[in-house]
Protein backbone atom coordinates (compact mmCIF):
# COMPACT_ATOMS: atom_id res chain seq x y z
CA UNK A 1 0.00 0.00 0.00
CA UNK A 2 1.27 3.46 -0.82
CA UNK A 3 1.96 5.97 1.92
CA UNK A 4 -1.00 8.16 2.94
CA UNK A 5 -0.93 11.71 1.55
CA UNK A 6 -0.89 14.65 3.95
CA UNK A 7 -1.20 18.34 3.13
CA UNK A 8 0.43 20.76 5.55
CA UNK A 9 -1.71 23.84 5.06
CA UNK A 10 0.38 26.86 4.06
CA UNK A 11 -1.44 30.09 4.92
CA UNK A 12 1.35 32.38 6.11
CA UNK A 13 4.84 32.49 7.53
CA UNK A 14 6.40 30.57 10.39
CA UNK A 15 8.42 27.41 10.70
CA UNK A 16 6.55 24.94 8.49
CA UNK A 17 9.64 23.02 7.44
CA UNK A 18 9.80 21.12 10.72
CA UNK A 19 6.15 20.10 10.46
CA UNK A 20 6.65 18.84 6.92
CA UNK A 21 9.77 16.88 7.83
CA UNK A 22 8.24 15.40 10.97
CA UNK A 23 5.14 14.14 9.14
CA UNK A 24 7.32 12.72 6.35
CA UNK A 25 9.30 10.90 8.99
CA UNK A 26 6.00 9.57 10.36
CA UNK A 27 5.43 7.77 7.04
CA UNK A 28 3.33 10.14 4.92
CA UNK A 29 3.77 11.74 1.50
CA UNK A 30 3.66 15.43 2.41
CA UNK A 31 2.73 18.45 0.29
CA UNK A 32 3.04 22.00 1.63
CA UNK A 33 0.33 24.04 -0.06
CA UNK A 34 -2.57 26.44 0.40
CA UNK A 35 -4.40 25.01 -2.61
CA UNK A 36 -8.02 24.17 -1.84
CA UNK A 37 -8.41 21.12 -4.07
CA UNK A 38 -5.14 19.53 -3.01
CA UNK A 39 -6.06 20.09 0.64
CA UNK A 40 -9.51 18.55 0.13
CA UNK A 41 -8.17 15.49 -1.65
CA UNK A 42 -5.31 14.59 0.72
CA UNK A 43 -5.81 11.66 3.09
CA UNK A 44 -4.94 13.92 6.02
CA UNK A 45 -4.82 17.69 6.53
CA UNK A 46 -2.44 19.22 9.04
CA UNK A 47 -3.26 22.78 10.11
CA UNK A 48 -0.23 24.44 11.73
CA UNK A 49 -0.26 27.88 13.32
CA UNK A 50 1.97 30.25 15.26
CA UNK A 51 1.56 33.83 16.43
CA UNK A 52 -1.69 35.67 17.03
CA UNK A 53 -5.14 34.06 16.71
CA UNK A 54 -6.45 37.02 14.70
CA UNK A 55 -3.53 36.99 12.24
CA UNK A 56 -3.90 33.22 11.77
CA UNK A 57 -7.66 33.49 11.09
CA UNK A 58 -7.00 36.25 8.60
CA UNK A 59 -4.44 34.10 6.78
CA UNK A 60 -6.71 31.06 6.93
CA UNK A 61 -9.72 32.94 5.54
CA UNK A 62 -7.63 34.35 2.69
CA UNK A 63 -7.25 30.81 1.33
CA UNK A 64 -10.77 29.75 2.46
CA UNK A 65 -9.09 27.44 4.93
CA UNK A 66 -12.05 27.33 7.31
CA UNK A 67 -14.16 25.92 4.45
CA UNK A 68 -11.52 23.32 3.61
CA UNK A 69 -11.59 22.18 7.24
CA UNK A 70 -15.40 22.13 7.44
CA UNK A 71 -15.82 20.23 4.16
CA UNK A 72 -13.26 17.64 5.10
CA UNK A 73 -14.92 17.06 8.46
CA UNK A 74 -18.41 16.77 7.01
CA UNK A 75 -17.02 13.93 4.90
CA UNK A 76 -15.34 12.35 7.90
CA UNK A 77 -11.87 13.11 6.54
CA UNK A 78 -9.05 13.57 9.09
CA UNK A 79 -7.75 16.98 10.18
CA UNK A 80 -5.01 17.62 12.74
CA UNK A 81 -4.56 21.12 14.21
CA UNK A 82 -1.32 22.08 15.95
CA UNK A 83 -0.80 24.97 18.43
CA UNK A 84 -2.71 28.00 17.06
CA UNK A 85 -3.92 25.53 14.42
CA UNK A 86 -5.79 23.87 17.30
CA UNK A 87 -6.98 27.15 18.82
CA UNK A 88 -8.64 28.39 15.61
CA UNK A 89 -10.85 25.27 15.60
CA UNK A 90 -12.80 26.73 18.54
CA UNK A 91 -15.57 29.38 18.44
CA UNK A 92 -13.41 32.40 19.23
CA UNK A 93 -10.11 33.73 20.47
CA UNK A 94 -9.91 36.64 22.92
CA UNK A 95 -6.72 38.68 22.71
CA UNK A 96 -6.30 42.01 24.50
CA UNK A 97 -10.04 42.02 25.21
CA UNK A 98 -10.98 41.68 21.53
CA UNK A 99 -12.75 38.53 20.33
CA UNK A 100 -11.97 37.07 16.91
CA UNK A 101 -14.29 34.47 15.44
CA UNK A 102 -12.69 31.07 14.88
CA UNK A 103 -13.73 28.10 12.74
CA UNK A 104 -16.32 27.00 15.31
CA UNK A 105 -15.73 23.27 14.90
CA UNK A 106 -15.73 23.01 18.69
CA UNK A 107 -17.56 25.23 21.18
CA UNK A 108 -15.38 27.22 23.53
CA UNK A 109 -13.05 30.20 23.62
CA UNK A 110 -9.31 30.64 23.62
CA UNK A 111 -8.23 32.93 26.46
CA UNK A 112 -5.00 34.26 27.94
CA UNK A 113 -3.43 31.81 30.38
CA UNK A 114 -3.65 32.86 34.02
CA UNK A 115 -0.15 32.10 35.26
CA UNK A 116 2.73 34.00 36.88
CA UNK A 117 4.93 33.35 33.85
CA UNK A 118 3.53 33.59 30.32
CA UNK A 119 4.24 32.36 27.59
CA UNK A 120 3.92 28.79 28.89
CA UNK A 121 7.13 27.56 27.32
CA UNK A 122 8.89 24.23 27.54
CA UNK A 123 8.41 20.50 28.09
CA UNK A 124 5.34 19.66 30.11
CA UNK A 125 3.63 16.48 31.20
CA UNK A 126 0.08 15.77 30.02
CA UNK A 127 -2.93 14.05 31.56
CA UNK A 128 -4.13 11.61 28.88
CA UNK A 129 -7.52 9.85 29.12
CA UNK A 130 -7.55 6.11 28.50
CA UNK A 131 -8.14 4.60 25.10
CA UNK A 132 -6.73 7.23 22.75
CA UNK A 133 -5.23 6.54 19.36
CA UNK A 134 -2.98 9.61 19.35
CA UNK A 135 -1.14 8.67 22.53
CA UNK A 136 -0.97 4.92 21.91
CA UNK A 137 2.40 3.60 23.07
CA UNK A 138 3.29 6.93 24.72
CA UNK A 139 3.49 6.92 28.49
CA UNK A 140 4.94 9.43 30.95
CA UNK A 141 6.39 11.55 28.16
CA UNK A 142 6.70 15.31 27.99
CA UNK A 143 5.71 17.49 25.02
CA UNK A 144 6.99 20.90 23.94
CA UNK A 145 4.57 23.80 24.42
CA UNK A 146 4.95 27.46 23.55
CA UNK A 147 1.79 29.58 23.83
CA UNK A 148 0.22 32.39 25.83
CA UNK A 149 -3.43 31.46 25.26
CA UNK A 150 -5.39 28.30 25.81
CA UNK A 151 -8.81 26.63 26.06
CA UNK A 152 -9.69 26.27 29.73
CA UNK A 153 -13.23 24.84 29.33
CA UNK A 154 -14.26 21.84 27.23
CA UNK A 155 -17.90 22.39 26.26
CA UNK A 156 -18.78 19.94 23.48
CA UNK A 157 -22.11 18.26 24.20
CA UNK A 158 -22.30 14.51 23.60
CA UNK A 159 -24.49 11.76 25.00
CA UNK A 160 -24.39 8.00 25.22
CA UNK A 161 -25.82 7.69 21.72
CA UNK A 162 -22.68 9.36 20.32
CA UNK A 163 -20.66 6.54 18.72
CA UNK A 164 -17.67 5.61 20.84
CA UNK A 165 -15.28 6.49 17.99
CA UNK A 166 -16.59 10.08 18.11
CA UNK A 167 -16.67 10.52 21.89
CA UNK A 168 -14.13 13.27 22.55
CA UNK A 169 -10.95 12.25 24.34
CA UNK A 170 -9.52 15.37 25.95
CA UNK A 171 -5.95 15.56 27.23
CA UNK A 172 -5.16 18.28 29.78
CA UNK A 173 -2.05 20.08 30.97
CA UNK A 174 -1.34 22.85 33.43
CA UNK A 175 1.12 25.70 33.73
CA UNK A 176 3.91 25.86 36.30
CA UNK A 177 6.15 23.39 38.06
CA UNK A 178 4.05 22.68 41.15
CA UNK A 179 1.43 20.04 40.31
CA UNK A 180 -2.13 21.10 41.10
CA UNK A 181 -1.35 24.84 41.34
CA UNK A 182 -1.23 25.94 37.70
CA UNK A 183 -3.80 27.04 35.12
CA UNK A 184 -5.39 23.97 33.51
CA UNK A 185 -5.94 23.96 29.75
CA UNK A 186 -6.70 21.60 26.86
CA UNK A 187 -3.45 20.00 25.62
CA UNK A 188 -4.94 17.71 22.97
CA UNK A 189 -8.29 16.50 21.63
CA UNK A 190 -9.26 13.42 19.68
CA UNK A 191 -12.81 13.64 18.35
CA UNK A 192 -13.62 11.36 15.41
CA UNK A 193 -11.84 12.76 12.32
CA UNK A 194 -10.80 15.95 14.12
CA UNK A 195 -7.67 15.84 16.27
CA UNK A 196 -5.59 18.67 17.70
CA UNK A 197 -2.67 19.37 19.98
CA UNK A 198 -1.77 22.59 21.79
CA UNK A 199 1.82 21.37 22.00
CA UNK A 200 4.17 20.95 19.03
CA UNK A 201 4.56 17.22 18.24
CA UNK A 202 7.00 18.17 15.46
CA UNK A 203 9.26 19.70 18.14
CA UNK A 204 8.69 17.09 20.83
CA UNK A 205 11.45 14.61 19.97
CA UNK A 206 10.63 10.89 20.05
CA UNK A 207 7.30 11.27 21.87
CA UNK A 208 6.10 13.74 19.25
CA UNK A 209 7.30 11.46 16.45
CA UNK A 210 5.28 8.59 17.92
CA UNK A 211 2.15 10.74 18.15
CA UNK A 212 2.50 11.81 14.51
CA UNK A 213 3.05 8.17 13.45
CA UNK A 214 -0.11 7.26 15.37
CA UNK A 215 -2.07 9.94 13.52
CA UNK A 216 -0.65 9.01 10.09
CA UNK A 217 -1.60 5.37 10.77
CA UNK A 218 -5.26 6.39 11.14
CA UNK A 219 -5.29 7.86 7.60
CA UNK B 1 1.82 17.63 35.92
CA UNK B 2 4.75 19.96 35.79
CA UNK B 3 6.78 22.06 33.44
CA UNK B 4 10.40 20.94 33.24
CA UNK B 5 13.45 23.14 33.70
CA UNK B 6 15.03 23.44 30.26
CA UNK B 7 18.72 22.70 29.78
CA UNK B 8 20.03 24.40 26.64
CA UNK B 9 23.46 24.03 25.03
CA UNK B 10 24.58 27.02 22.96
CA UNK B 11 26.71 26.57 19.83
CA UNK B 12 28.78 29.44 18.44
CA UNK B 13 28.73 29.16 14.67
CA UNK B 14 31.17 31.01 12.39
CA UNK B 15 30.73 30.63 8.63
CA UNK B 16 29.01 27.28 9.03
CA UNK B 17 31.38 25.73 11.56
CA UNK B 18 31.04 25.42 15.31
CA UNK B 19 33.89 27.24 17.01
CA UNK B 20 35.39 26.89 20.50
CA UNK B 21 36.92 23.62 21.53
CA UNK B 22 34.83 20.52 21.28
CA UNK B 23 35.67 17.28 22.88
CA UNK B 24 33.12 14.62 22.06
CA UNK B 25 34.93 11.38 21.31
CA UNK B 26 32.04 9.92 19.34
CA UNK B 27 31.90 12.75 16.79
CA UNK B 28 33.58 12.28 13.45
CA UNK B 29 33.60 16.01 12.80
CA UNK B 30 33.28 18.10 15.93
CA UNK B 31 32.98 21.30 13.94
CA UNK B 32 29.84 20.20 12.09
CA UNK B 33 26.88 21.97 13.74
CA UNK B 34 24.35 19.44 12.50
CA UNK B 35 26.25 16.50 13.93
CA UNK B 36 26.79 18.32 17.20
CA UNK B 37 23.10 19.26 17.34
CA UNK B 38 22.21 15.60 16.89
CA UNK B 39 24.57 14.60 19.67
CA UNK B 40 23.09 17.13 22.09
CA UNK B 41 19.58 16.02 21.14
CA UNK B 42 20.52 12.40 21.87
CA UNK B 43 21.94 13.49 25.24
CA UNK B 44 18.61 15.07 26.19
CA UNK B 45 19.04 18.77 25.37
CA UNK B 46 15.64 20.48 25.67
CA UNK B 47 16.39 23.12 23.04
CA UNK B 48 19.36 24.19 20.95
CA UNK B 49 20.68 27.71 20.50
CA UNK B 50 22.90 28.69 17.57
CA UNK B 51 24.75 31.94 17.95
CA UNK B 52 25.98 33.18 14.58
CA UNK B 53 29.27 35.02 15.11
CA UNK B 54 30.11 35.33 11.40
CA UNK B 55 31.41 38.75 10.46
CA UNK B 56 30.77 38.43 6.72
CA UNK B 57 27.64 38.34 4.63
CA UNK B 58 28.71 34.99 3.15
CA UNK B 59 29.17 33.59 6.63
CA UNK B 60 25.60 34.52 7.52
CA UNK B 61 24.24 32.90 4.37
CA UNK B 62 26.02 29.69 5.38
CA UNK B 63 24.40 29.87 8.82
CA UNK B 64 21.01 29.85 7.13
CA UNK B 65 21.96 26.57 5.45
CA UNK B 66 23.08 25.14 8.79
CA UNK B 67 19.78 26.07 10.41
CA UNK B 68 17.92 24.42 7.59
CA UNK B 69 20.00 21.23 7.70
CA UNK B 70 19.60 21.02 11.49
CA UNK B 71 15.83 21.53 11.39
CA UNK B 72 15.57 18.68 8.88
CA UNK B 73 17.11 16.24 11.33
CA UNK B 74 16.67 17.44 14.90
CA UNK B 75 13.13 17.62 16.26
CA UNK B 76 13.53 19.88 19.26
CA UNK B 77 13.19 23.69 19.36
CA UNK B 78 15.93 25.68 17.67
CA UNK B 79 16.81 29.29 18.52
CA UNK B 80 19.09 31.34 16.30
CA UNK B 81 20.77 34.58 17.28
CA UNK B 82 23.52 36.85 16.05
CA UNK B 83 23.26 39.52 13.38
CA UNK B 84 19.45 39.64 13.27
CA UNK B 85 18.61 43.25 12.38
CA UNK B 86 15.21 43.27 10.68
CA UNK B 87 11.83 41.60 10.31
CA UNK B 88 13.12 40.21 6.99
CA UNK B 89 16.08 38.56 8.76
CA UNK B 90 13.63 36.92 11.16
CA UNK B 91 11.39 35.73 8.34
CA UNK B 92 14.36 34.14 6.55
CA UNK B 93 15.47 32.31 9.70
CA UNK B 94 11.96 31.03 10.49
CA UNK B 95 11.50 29.82 6.92
CA UNK B 96 14.85 28.03 7.14
CA UNK B 97 13.52 26.12 10.15
CA UNK B 98 14.30 28.18 13.27
CA UNK B 99 11.59 28.28 15.94
CA UNK B 100 12.85 31.28 17.89
CA UNK B 101 15.07 34.24 17.10
CA UNK B 102 17.36 36.00 19.57
CA UNK B 103 17.97 39.72 19.10
CA UNK B 104 20.48 41.79 21.03
CA UNK B 105 22.28 44.86 19.64
CA UNK B 106 19.75 45.65 16.93
CA UNK B 107 17.00 45.93 19.56
CA UNK B 108 19.16 48.25 21.66
CA UNK B 109 19.74 50.45 18.60
CA UNK B 110 16.05 50.45 17.75
CA UNK B 111 13.68 49.05 20.42
CA UNK B 112 10.71 49.21 18.03
CA UNK B 113 12.23 46.22 16.25
CA UNK B 114 10.95 44.10 19.17
CA UNK B 115 7.36 45.19 18.60
CA UNK B 116 7.67 44.79 14.82
CA UNK B 117 8.86 41.18 15.15
CA UNK B 118 6.30 40.31 17.82
CA UNK B 119 3.43 41.82 15.83
CA UNK B 120 4.33 39.89 12.72
CA UNK B 121 5.34 36.50 14.16
CA UNK B 122 4.01 36.46 17.72
CA UNK B 123 6.03 37.09 20.89
CA UNK B 124 6.82 33.39 21.29
CA UNK B 125 9.43 33.63 18.50
CA UNK B 126 11.33 36.50 20.07
CA UNK B 127 14.10 36.04 22.61
CA UNK B 128 15.72 39.22 23.89
CA UNK B 129 19.39 38.54 24.58
CA UNK B 130 20.85 40.86 27.24
CA UNK B 131 24.58 41.01 28.07
CA UNK B 132 24.46 42.43 31.59
CA UNK B 133 27.08 43.29 34.21
CA UNK B 134 27.47 45.35 37.35
CA UNK B 135 28.14 48.99 36.56
CA UNK B 136 31.83 49.89 36.31
CA UNK B 137 33.64 53.23 36.14
CA UNK B 138 31.51 56.32 35.74
CA UNK B 139 28.38 54.42 34.70
CA UNK B 140 25.54 54.26 37.23
CA UNK B 141 22.06 52.81 36.83
CA UNK B 142 19.15 52.49 39.26
CA UNK B 143 19.52 48.72 39.52
CA UNK B 144 23.32 48.72 39.58
CA UNK B 145 23.35 46.51 36.46
CA UNK B 146 24.06 47.81 32.97
CA UNK B 147 23.77 46.47 29.44
CA UNK B 148 26.99 45.91 27.53
CA UNK B 149 27.75 45.47 23.83
CA UNK B 150 30.69 44.11 21.85
CA UNK B 151 30.96 40.97 23.92
CA UNK B 152 30.90 42.83 27.22
CA UNK B 153 33.63 45.30 26.33
CA UNK B 154 31.45 48.41 26.06
CA UNK B 155 28.75 49.91 28.18
CA UNK B 156 25.52 50.67 26.36
CA UNK B 157 24.61 53.19 29.07
CA UNK B 158 21.32 51.39 29.74
CA UNK B 159 19.93 49.85 32.94
CA UNK B 160 19.88 46.09 32.32
CA UNK B 161 16.85 45.37 34.49
CA UNK B 162 14.80 48.24 33.09
CA UNK B 163 15.76 47.16 29.57
CA UNK B 164 14.57 43.59 30.17
CA UNK B 165 11.27 44.89 31.54
CA UNK B 166 10.80 47.28 28.62
CA UNK B 167 11.57 44.54 26.08
CA UNK B 168 8.96 42.31 27.70
CA UNK B 169 6.40 45.13 27.41
CA UNK B 170 7.33 45.67 23.76
CA UNK B 171 6.64 42.02 23.03
CA UNK B 172 9.69 39.85 23.76
CA UNK B 173 8.58 36.32 24.69
CA UNK B 174 11.65 35.37 26.67
CA UNK B 175 14.86 36.87 28.12
CA UNK B 176 18.25 35.27 27.52
CA UNK B 177 20.22 36.73 30.40
CA UNK B 178 23.97 36.61 29.86
CA UNK B 179 25.86 37.51 33.04
CA UNK B 180 29.09 39.09 31.81
CA UNK B 181 30.65 39.19 35.31
CA UNK B 182 30.18 35.44 35.70
CA UNK B 183 30.86 34.44 32.10
CA UNK B 184 33.91 32.23 31.79
CA UNK B 185 34.52 32.03 35.56
CA UNK B 186 32.92 28.58 35.95
CA UNK B 187 32.15 29.72 39.53
CA UNK B 188 28.39 29.51 39.10
CA UNK B 189 25.55 31.65 37.78
CA UNK B 190 25.04 35.29 38.78
CA UNK B 191 22.15 34.70 41.16
CA UNK B 192 21.76 38.35 42.13
CA UNK B 193 21.28 39.31 38.48
CA UNK B 194 18.76 36.51 37.87
CA UNK B 195 16.75 37.56 40.96
CA UNK B 196 16.74 41.20 39.84
CA UNK B 197 15.38 40.36 36.38
CA UNK B 198 12.90 37.78 37.68
CA UNK B 199 11.42 40.41 40.00
CA UNK B 200 10.63 42.69 37.06
CA UNK B 201 9.46 40.41 34.23
CA UNK B 202 6.71 37.78 33.86
CA UNK B 203 8.13 36.11 30.75
CA UNK B 204 10.53 33.12 30.93
CA UNK B 205 14.17 33.84 31.81
CA UNK B 206 17.09 31.75 30.51
CA UNK B 207 20.14 32.06 32.76
CA UNK B 208 23.53 32.04 31.06
CA UNK B 209 27.12 32.59 32.15
CA UNK B 210 29.23 31.06 34.88
CA UNK B 211 28.20 27.40 34.91
CA UNK B 212 31.09 25.13 35.91
CA UNK B 213 29.65 22.26 37.92
CA UNK B 214 26.40 20.26 38.05
CA UNK B 215 25.47 21.80 41.41
CA UNK B 216 25.53 25.33 39.93
CA UNK B 217 22.26 24.90 38.03
CA UNK B 218 19.64 24.37 40.76
CA UNK B 219 20.46 27.68 42.54
CA UNK B 220 19.90 29.53 39.23
CA UNK B 221 16.44 27.98 39.03
CA UNK B 222 15.78 28.84 42.68
CA UNK B 223 16.75 32.42 41.87
CA UNK B 224 14.04 32.49 39.19
CA UNK B 225 15.45 31.05 35.97
CA UNK B 226 13.07 28.93 33.87
CA UNK B 227 15.88 27.54 31.75
CA UNK B 228 19.66 27.27 31.96
CA UNK B 229 22.08 27.72 29.09
CA UNK B 230 25.78 26.95 28.78
CA UNK B 231 28.28 26.71 25.96
CA UNK B 232 31.90 25.98 26.87
CA UNK B 233 31.31 23.47 29.64
CA UNK B 234 29.19 21.36 27.33
CA UNK B 235 31.52 21.74 24.34
CA UNK B 236 34.61 20.72 26.27
CA UNK B 237 32.77 17.82 27.81
CA UNK B 238 33.40 19.25 31.32
CA UNK B 239 29.69 18.72 31.89
CA UNK B 240 27.19 16.50 30.13
CA UNK B 241 23.52 17.41 29.72
CA UNK B 242 22.55 14.28 31.65
CA UNK B 243 24.69 15.22 34.65
CA UNK B 244 23.08 18.63 34.83
CA UNK B 245 19.62 17.10 34.71
CA UNK B 246 20.50 14.55 37.38
CA UNK B 247 21.68 17.37 39.65
CA UNK B 248 18.50 19.37 39.04
CA UNK B 249 16.34 16.31 39.70
CA UNK B 250 18.29 15.60 42.91
CA UNK B 251 17.43 19.15 44.01
CA UNK B 252 13.75 18.33 43.51
CA UNK B 253 13.30 20.13 40.20
CA UNK B 254 11.30 18.67 37.31
CA UNK B 255 13.41 17.70 34.30
CA UNK B 256 12.62 15.92 31.08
Amino acid sequence: MSAPSVVVLDYGSGNLRSAVRAVERAGAEVTLTGDLDTALEADGLLVPGVGAFEACMKGLRAIRGERIIARRLSGGRPVLGICVGMQILFDAGIEHGVATQGCGEWPGVVERLQAPIVPHMGWNTVDVPGDTRLFAGIEDERFYFVHSYGVRDWRLVTNDRTPDSHQPRVTWAETGSEPGTGDRFVAAVENGPLCATQFHPEKSGDAGAQLLRNWVQTL
Amino acid sequence: MSLAVRVIPCLDVDAGRVVKGINFKELRDAGDPVELARTYDAEGADELTFLDISASHEGRATTLEIVSATAEQVFIPLTVGGGIRSVEDVDRMLRAGADKIAVNTAALDRPDLIAEIADRFGNQVLVLSVDARRCVGEARTDSGFEVTTHGGRRSAGVDAIAWAARAAELGAGEILLNAMDADGTTDGFDLELIRAVRAEVTIPVIASGGAGAPEHFAPAVDAGADAVLAATVFHFGTLRIGEVKDALAAAGMPVR
